[in-house]
């Protein structure tokens, strides 16, 4: 029984947290998968040392622990250039299309610590589209996005980066893009120009821009079916007539009433188009 | 189709391939549960497990999707990359969290959510393998009523994770690779 100590809660448990916060802060988890929310509070509880009283108690009473607790109970884990063939194809198939605009809109919603953003940058850069590019990074934990914006990254991490880079199909080497010192990697300045990374928290803000390419990978898997459609309907609402959506490999706009306002561009990597 | 009432958890990592194609083999032609896999594959190899499963035992064999409804009669596999987890509404969702015990797909973090959500109705195996991954949802699951069984490590090809699963409570219950078989084979 070590396991199932304290730390393990119910799910009538878990929703009273989510009520809680619901009511005293502006973060509304009520529509977030349950099990993956409950396992994540879980850890923070097993982390912190907490029983649910104190938990509670905390996110009432300690200042600066309802950002913490949100920082903790989203997962932020991310690559540069992960699932380098996703890049691959926005290469192909979305790039031709946008070359056509003198000037083109990206937003990646839910981007975490950056690395999704600094991807395609990079990518934008190699097509020769950066200087009339310019990109949104939004999340709803500002601790990722103070991260991304700072654009130093673990070296340790870059080896794994750079075959990723590679198999992408990019043109030079990672290495060209950022500086080494000491243990870090910071991303070349020249690449940060054309960016703006604020919070953004797509449960409860609305639409503040329009858009040619939305990407928001691995965000919808952690909400049930009906925050995911609405949030699909916000991601649409966002789009310009023709602008694409990218979603996560696992995330697919398939027996959804909003499929009929797209096209599908590639079914491997859930890239579409906005039609109407 | 029909939400599973109960279902039955299969984890395993290396030298568990082999037994897992005897259990589907041995499987009768309809039966109630849902069959949850978790089998440890490198996700930078898209290889495609559930098609080529589907071809030689001519059975469907699923990929779970996000949100998708769990029904009896049907063996799900965990997509590369992913953790699989089951919800209290009885779907399953994905989420891409840090690795537990080095795995994604995490053997512990499926038996774990499983035996939540589905209690006494949930019978998990863990097979051969070479980690950790598996003994803590194994716990999960004996703790809240379901039946935690490991396959007895002198029949597995890497008996280190059976046997740690086995050190870690001795309640759990052992089964040759016969009885295992067995059981799948006497599914109703």
């Amino acid at each position: 029984m070590v396991k199932l100590n304290s730390a393990h809660i119910t799910f009538q448990e878990l929703e009273t947290v989510v009520e809680l916060l619901s009511h005293i802060s502006g973060f509304d988890l009520s529509g977030y998968s349950k099990s993956s929310l409950k396992r994540r509070v879980q850890r923070l509880m097993d982390l912190e040392k907490l029983n649910l009283h104190e938990l509670k108690d905390a996110i009432i009473n300690l200042e600066g622990f309802q950002t913490y607790f949100m920082d903790q109970v989203t997962v932020n884990v991310t690559e540069i250039f992960r699932d380098p063939n996703y890049y691959a194809a926005v290469r192909d198939l979305v790039f031709p299309y946008l070359e056509t605009f003198p000037q083109l809109k990206f937003w990646s919603a839910g981007c975490s610590t950056g690395e999704e953003v600094y991807s395609l940058t990079i990518l934008l850069t190699e097509a020769g589209l950066y200087n009339r590019s310019f990109i949104y990074g939004t999340d709803i934990n500002l601790s990722v996005i103070e991260t991304a914006k700072k654009a130093i990254y673990p070296i340790r991490k870059m080896k794994q980066y750079s075959e990723n880079y590679l198999i992408s199909g990019g043109k030079n080497s990672l290495s060209d893009y950022y500086t080494a010192m000491y243990e870090s990697a910071i991303i070349h300045s020249d690449l940060r120009r054309n960016i703006f990374f604020s919070q953004h928290n797509l449960v409860t803000d609305s639409v503040f821009n329009e858009f040619n390419f939305i990407s928001c990978r691995n965000v919808l898997i952690y909400f049930d079916l009906e925050l995911q459609n609405r949030v699909i309907k916000l991601l649409y609402e966002s789009l310009c007539e023709f602008g694409f959506l990218c979603l996560g490999a696992k995330e697919t706009l398939f027996n959804r009433e909003m499929m009929a306002n797209f096209k599908l561009i590639n079914q491997t990597y859930n890239i579409y188009q906005k039609i109407k | 189709m029909v939400k599973a009432k109960k279902i039955i958890l299969i984890g395993g990592s290396a030298g568990a391939y082999e037994l897992m194609i005897e259990i589907f083999n041995a499987l009768p032609k309809m039966f109630k549960a849902a069959i949850v896999v978790i089998l440890h594959r490198n996700e930078r190899f898209s290889t495609q497990i559930e098609e080529t499963l589907s071809q030689q035992l001519g059975r469907e064999i699923h990929q779970a999707a996000d949100k998708e409804e769990i029904s009896g009669g049907n063996i799900y596999f965990a997509p590369p990359g992913y953790h699989l987890l089951i919800e209290p509404n009885y779907v399953f969702s994905l989420d891409v969290s840090e690795r537990v015990q080095f795995s994604r797909p995490s053997i512990d973090v499926l038996f774990e959510t499983a035996a939540e959500v589905y209690r006494n109705k949930c019978t998990a195996f863990l097979l051969s393998g070479a980690n950790k991954d598996g003994s803590d949802g194994l716990q999960f699951v004996h703790a809240l009523g379901g039946n935690a069984i490991v396959q007895l490590p002198e029949n597995a090809r890497m008996s280190f994770m059976p046997k740690h699963a086995i050190h870690s409570n001795e309640k759990f219950e052992i089964y040759s690779n016969t009885q295992i078989i067995m059981f799948f084979k006497s599914l109703k």
